[in-house]
């Protein structure tokens, strides 16, 4: 192979090999708000290969620490590379062995530099992460997306989430929700994503963070409703039209 | 021009000299003018006694807003309203010339129009025309069949739907009507309903804003409530009012009536040659 001009530098073809072009195993969105305890997130557990589901088992929520929770979308195996950068920080976190532990905060920052410098040059870590934690009763939701935009807020969506999910919350949180009410508002959220988004898998699963710890609940499925007249005779009236 | 082309006389038919032109104007990097595209939120629902149709009146021309306060509910016949979302010279001229037809055939026929003729009358167009009419319908009424609703794509299909949504803004539309919509809604439940979802058109997409309008058509009546909520209204009222710069003194008034200075030919051949 021969040796490219210079002046192509990083967008040559030889360099396309090294770097990030197009995502392959994603994870669509993450859903996420503070209620009067802490955080509540969720995500479902599919992993999609293009248009195929190829993973129903896929956890996106993982807690990081002892005050964080973290959940992305995106490309997977970003997310694994995401997760081990974020052990290394925490092991040397606890190696330092002074009483003091990096909050959610700090976590974020540091995820917003990780991807920032990534799309500095050209090679992203192709996801959008959800960061929520509790440290020092202060509640902390914020979200850094594959280009480094970071931003916090008191409820955040990731991918179609934004579209779907943020009119609704938007409308619909206030401050202190109840641990119920935030599940039943999180739970409207996901059902829309399921009946709208074509990744989107029925088998989610909802994490809360509180100051005593993080608890991902075991998978469950959203009920659905497709008994409406029109979808069972939707031509009545209208014979030969669709 | 190249030197191998030979000047050959126009023949008639149309001229294609300028497409070259064009493409070598994009390929240099100019940008060709935008259409006037409507950028919308519109929606439809159906309730217990008909059908309501619901609308933002944001135009926008890329990223400017062209016409604050515009109507996207459109007449078809007397008991079918359309909303339009797409380009706004192609929902107007593609619903006015459906309505003419269904006027034409109202006569023809002696009877009330039905909504699938609307349907199938617009749909025909925008599948012969392969998507370039880039209009994108919810269409609505109430025929002696029953309330029906129906959205239509720019490149022809359509669907039968209890409730729809279409525009930049429908994502957020259809998340209210997917979490809140039932079957069996009285008026007031399906107008309220219709106005949440165009408001969270209005307020998460930036394509829709300003007024909501409804329409709402049961048998034998219909109801267009145009600026049915104006949740956008201008709050900002400057004290001073429009002051204009110091008086002009006034040091001479001469009025020179026209008459004088021009001369009337009165002739009877004036028009002639």
């Amino acid at each position: 192979m021969d040796q490219k001009p210079f002046s192509q530098g990083l967008l040559s073809s030889e360099a396309d090999s090294q770097r990030t072009l197009y995502p392959y195993v994603t994870g669509t969105s993450v859903v996420a708000l503070k209620y009067k305890d802490g955080i509540l997130m969720a995500a479902d557990m599919g992993g999609s290969y293009g248009s195929t589901l190829r993973y129903k088992s896929v956890e996106r929520m993982k807690s990081i620490g002892k005050h964080s929770l973290l959940g992305a979308s995106g490309e997977l195996s970003d997310f694994q590379e995401i997760l081990s950068y974020l052990d290394e920080l925490i092991l040397y976190d606890n190696m330092w062995d002074d009483g003091n532990s990096l909050g959610p905060k700090e976590v974020h920052s540091y995820l917003t530099r990780v991807m920032y410098n990534r799309r500095n040059k050209f090679n992203p870590l192709w996801s959008s992460l959800v960061l929520g934690g509790v440290k020092n009763g202060e509640k902390y939701l914020g979200m850094v997306s594959m280009i480094g935009v970071h931003f916090e807020d008191n409820h955040v969506a990731t991918g179609f989430g934004n579209h779907l999910a943020r009119p609704i919350l938007r409308e619909e949180w206030h401050e202190n929700l109840s641990f119920e009410d935030g599940v039943k508002l999180l739970e409207k959220c996901m059902r829309v994503l399921l009946y709208r988004d074509r990744s989107a898998v029925n088998k989610l699963q909802i994490a809360k963070i509180t100051e005593e710890g993080v608890t991902v609940s075991q998978p469950y499925s959203l009920k659905t409703f497709w008994g409406f007249s029109a979808f069972s005779n939707p031509t009545v009236g209208a014979e030969g039209s669709w | 021009m190249s030197k191998g082309m030979v000047d050959v006389p126009p023949k008639g038919g149309f001229s294609f000299d300028l497409c070259r032109r064009n493409d070598m104007l994009t390929q240099k990097g100019a940008k060709a003018p935008s259409y006037r595209k409507t950028g919308t939120t519109i929606v439809g629902l159906i309730f217990q006694d008909g059908v309501i149709l619901g609308a933002d009146t944001r135009a926008t021309e890329g990223p400017i807003v062209c016409d604050k306060n515009c109507e996207k509910i459109h007449y078809m016949a007397p008991n079918i309203y359309c909303c339009g979302a797409g380009t706004a010279a192609d929902t107007e001229a593609v619903t006015d010339m459906v309505s003419s037809q269904l006027q034409l055939h109202r006569y023809h026929t002696g009877r009330e129009s039905r909504v699938v003729t609307a349907l199938t009358l617009l749909k025909r167009h925008l599948f012969n025309y392969q998507g370039y009419v880039q209009a994108a319908l919810v269409l609505g009424g109430v025929d002696v069949t029953g309330p029906h609703l129906h959205t239509i794509y720019p490149h022809g299909s359509t669907d039968t739907l209890p409730f729809a949504t279409m525009g930049s803004g429908s994502l957020a539309a259809m998340s209210v009507f997917e979490s809140k919509y039932k079957e069996g809604l009285t008026k007031d439940e399906g107008i309220k309903l219709v106005t949440e979802a165009i408001c969270a058109g209005i307020f998460n997409d930036l394509g829709s804003g300003s007024n909501v309008d409804v329409c709402l058509i049961t048998k034998g009546h219909k109801e267009y409530l145009r600026n049915h909520m104006l949740p956008n209204p201008r709050t900002y009222v400057s004290e001073k009012s429009y002051a204009f710069p110091k008086k002009i003194e006034v040091l001479l008034t001469k009025i020179t009536p026209l008459k004088e200075k021009v001369e009337i030919i009165e002739s009877s051949d004036a028009m002639e040659e």
